[in-house]
């Protein structure tokens, strides 16, 4: 197992970071008529590991008991029947899936389960909880008809189904939505919070650690706890004992992206743009994200650029992230910002330098 | 299935309004609507307006209000956003709802008038193909049913639906009555709420009170029975005014690297782009020291950040750039870039 996995707190008396947070959903929950819930905050910043205790912290062990399902729904639309196909994790109490996974169907997803938990409450009231929780991830992802459909539901059977909403951006969860729900904000864990998150695995893995080791990986993680303990046990299978001046790897992307940012300053031409494609291309074939591709790479720009041009690129950056949003194919818009940042490039340098 | 146990209803449901006379501040609505109660001449109605100012809870009181309960599921069909509305429901479900015959006459306290009622709730999620199949419908069987529309935005509903309807606009609450539906449910859960605390929820609910009440609850849970103003800003998500003055500071200084790194400290601490950005807005707009056409210049980008971010466009960029733009502005830099066409 992972160590991201296998040090994940289970329970929210042992989580080391967010230890406020922890205390306060103990205290939201002991109550049956807790509201739903709606967790936000940067990726790897610690929902899941809250979400998870939460459950615990509601039903016992027994929520810990999950099976994998590949359920179908088949949903009666009039005249047709829409078959939808979507992977859940369950438990007797809980339901967690990922309903934006369902595409332009996730409508109907969100609107079966939901009536379809309603209809199947738990009968025992008695020191029990009298409702069931549908865990949403990725709500951020809904489409907007998706998040529509949740607005009333989540009134008319709140009684019987709580839900849990978790996402990174909550500006793009529907004011409605956000509305009906306690807003849960997840930040991501200071430098220190994650030294001391490394620090006990280190101690639990039985590892010496040397002075600064943990802190310079804390440094690289950009504040997530996930990327921290990745890199962490990356560290310890490239090479232990550790040694004062050991690398932190950096990830293979990152590499990759900062070499394009390299090329594309030292050279501005349409067979430099030809080959920066092709690298583009595979990013995008290993599943990196274009947006997070797209920011990488205006990181590794800036680093390098005069303050009068750091303005006109970032903005270039956000103009052309937004339409990759809006566009079907990823690639041609991180290929448009590549030729603008030349030509923009170009003609300081001309300007510059004559 | 068992009993619904009222003790496990968040408080938004617990505290919703039965009576069409207890809805809060529409006083309009509430007048028109308590008049039509009591001649049972009802007129197709359509509610709009924002999140939590009380329009679905208006549409069921007058329900329940008509109708006994034994006779409320012939005559009353809720369809919501989560219900499939699409032509053919339209066509089939209403139609077959619609169709079927009533009686009427006063039964034990109640008008039961003789049409059934169609609430559609969260309307603007209707497709116009669908609405328009229900022009139809509604003047089919106009005798025996009516409608009310409920929605977000009125721009939504097309033309000749909204113009067979008596239009109510609901308002966002103000914070007089905010506070006296808030007091209310105080002294009903004994908690004590000092008057800043009071005013605090109205202002960061915004004339929203299904907001305020969630918020209450949340307070109460976490920090007990006694609630401060700070307590409230906690659970309610609103940014510290500290964060959102340092990023403002950072744009007046000139120095990007500055105003980068507090748009990545704003991105790692969670807190919600669009919610900084109104916050910011306010700052801005209040501020002295910045003139009128710098203002106009820096609220322009947010009009424009607002927009990409409704269509999904990720938030550390965006607040990069207005951020970007808020310094050019404030430093009287040029606005026009000079290297790129
Ligand atoms: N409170 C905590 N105390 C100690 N370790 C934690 C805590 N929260 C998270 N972790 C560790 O960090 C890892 C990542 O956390 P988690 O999966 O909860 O992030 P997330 O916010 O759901 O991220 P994403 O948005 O990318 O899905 C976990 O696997 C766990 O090992
Ligand atoms: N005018 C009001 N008077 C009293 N309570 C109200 C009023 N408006 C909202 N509330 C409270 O807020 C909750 C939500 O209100 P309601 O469902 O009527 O909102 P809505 O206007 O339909 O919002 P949405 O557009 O998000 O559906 C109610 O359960 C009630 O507790
Ligand atoms: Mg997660
Ligand atoms: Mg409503």
């Amino acid at each position: 197992m992972l160590w991201v996995d296998k040090y994940r707190p289970k329970t929210l008396d042992k989580v080391l970071v967010h230890q406020d947070i922890a205390e306060n959903l103990k205290k939201l929950v002991t109550e049956q008529d807790c509201p739903h819930l709606l967790f936000y905050g940067p990726s790897g910043s610690g929902k899941k590991t809250l979400i998870m205790a939460v459950l615990r912290q509601m039903f016992g062990a027994s929520a810990d008991k999950v099976k994998v399902e590949n359920k179908n729904w088949k949903i009666d639309a009039g005249t047709r029947t829409i078959d939808v196909e979507l992977t859940t994790l369950s438990s007797t109490h809980h339901v967690e899936m990922n309903p934006s996974n369902a595409g332009f169907q996730d409508r109907y997803v969100v609107q079966e389960i939901i009536k379809e938990m309603a209809k199947n409450r738990p009968i025992d009231t008695k020191g029990k909880k009298g409702f069931k929780v549908l865990v949403l991830n990725e709500v951020d992802k809904l489409s907007r008809e998706a998040q529509h459909s949740l607005r009333r539901t989540m009134e008319k059977y709140s009684a019987s189904c709580r839900l849990i909403l978790c996402c990174n951006s909550s500006s793009k969860v529907t004011e409605a939505v956000r509305s009906r729900c306690l807003n849960m904000r997840i930040n991501a864990p200071t430098e220190e919070e994650i030294v001391k998150v490394l620090e006990f695995i280190g101690k639990k893995e039985g590892l010496q650690l040397p002075p600064g080791f943990a802190s310079r990986i804390a440094q690289q993680s950009n504040r997530s706890l996930r990327r921290a303990i990745l890199s962490f046990e990356t560290c310890r299978v490239q090479q232990y004992p550790f040694t004062n001046n050991q690398a932190i790897p950096p990830m293979d992307w990152e590499e990759y992206v900062s070499e394009i940012a390299s090329s594309i300053l030292k050279e501005q031409s349409p067979k430099r743009l030809f080959e920066v494609r092709g690298k583009l291309y595979e990013l995008l074939v290993n599943c990196i994200p274009p947006d997070i591709i797209l920011k990488r790479l205006l990181y590794e720009l800036l680093k390098k650029l005069d303050s009068e041009l750091k303005h006109e690129i970032s903005h270039w950056a956000a103009y052309y992230e937004h339409r990759l949003r809006l566009g079907q194919k990823a690639i041609f818009h991180l290929e448009a910002f590549v030729a603008k940042f030349m030509s923009i490039y170009k003609g300081f340098l001309i300007e510059t330098f004559g | 299935m068992a009993p619904l146990l009222q003790s496990s209803q968040p408080w938004v449901e617990k505290y919703r309004p039965k009576q069409v006379k207890d809805v809060a501040h529409q006083d309009e609505v509430v007048r028109v609507v308590t008049n039509t109660l009591e001649t049972t001449n009802c007129p197709h109605m359509l509610f709009y307006g924002p999140p939590g100012t009380g329009k679905t809870t208006t549409a069921l009181a007058i329900a329940h209000q008509l109708f006994r309960p034994e006779l409320y599921k012939s005559r009353v069909l809720e369809l919501n956003a989560s219900d499939d509305r699409g032509i053919n429901v339209v066509r089939t479900k209403i139609k077959n709802f619609a169709a079927a015959a009533v009686g009427s006459g006063r039964q034990g306290g109640y008008p039961c008038p003789p049409y059934k009622i169609i609430i559609l709730d969260e309307a603007d999620s209707m497709t116009e193909d669908a609405q328009n199949a229900l022009r139809r419908t509604m003047e089919t069987y106009s005798k025996v049913t009516r409608f009310f529309f409920i929605c977000n935005y009125i721009s939504r509903i097309i033309e000749p639906l909204a113009s067979r309807c008596a239009k109510f606009r609901f308002k966002p609450l103000t914070d007089e009555v905010m506070s006296s539906r808030i007091s209310y449910i105080c002294r009903e859960e004994g908690l004590n709420l000092d008057s800043k605390a009071l005013s605090t929820l109205s202002s960061i609910s915004q004339g929203d009170l299904r907001q305020a009440i969630t918020y209450l609850q949340g307070a109460a849970r976490l920090f007990g029975s006694s609630i401060s103003s700070k307590d409230l800003i906690r659970v309610s998500g609103v940014i510290p005014g500290e964060d959102v003055q340092a990023l403002f500071s950072a744009c007046k200084s000139g120095n990007f690297d500055l105003a980068e790194k507090e748009v990545g400290s704003i991105i790692a601490e969670g807190y919600p782009v669009s919610q900084m950005l109104s916050q910011l807005y306010d700052m801005v707009v209040e501020a002295d020291d910045v003139s009128d056409e710098q203002k106009a210049i820096i609220c322009k980008k947010f009009a424009e950040a607002d927009k990409c971010l409704v269509d999904g466009a990720g938030e550390y960029l965006q607040l990069l750039g207005v951020a970007s733009n808020t310094m050019r502005a404030l430093c009287n830099m040029p606005q026009e870039f000079s290297f790129g066409n």
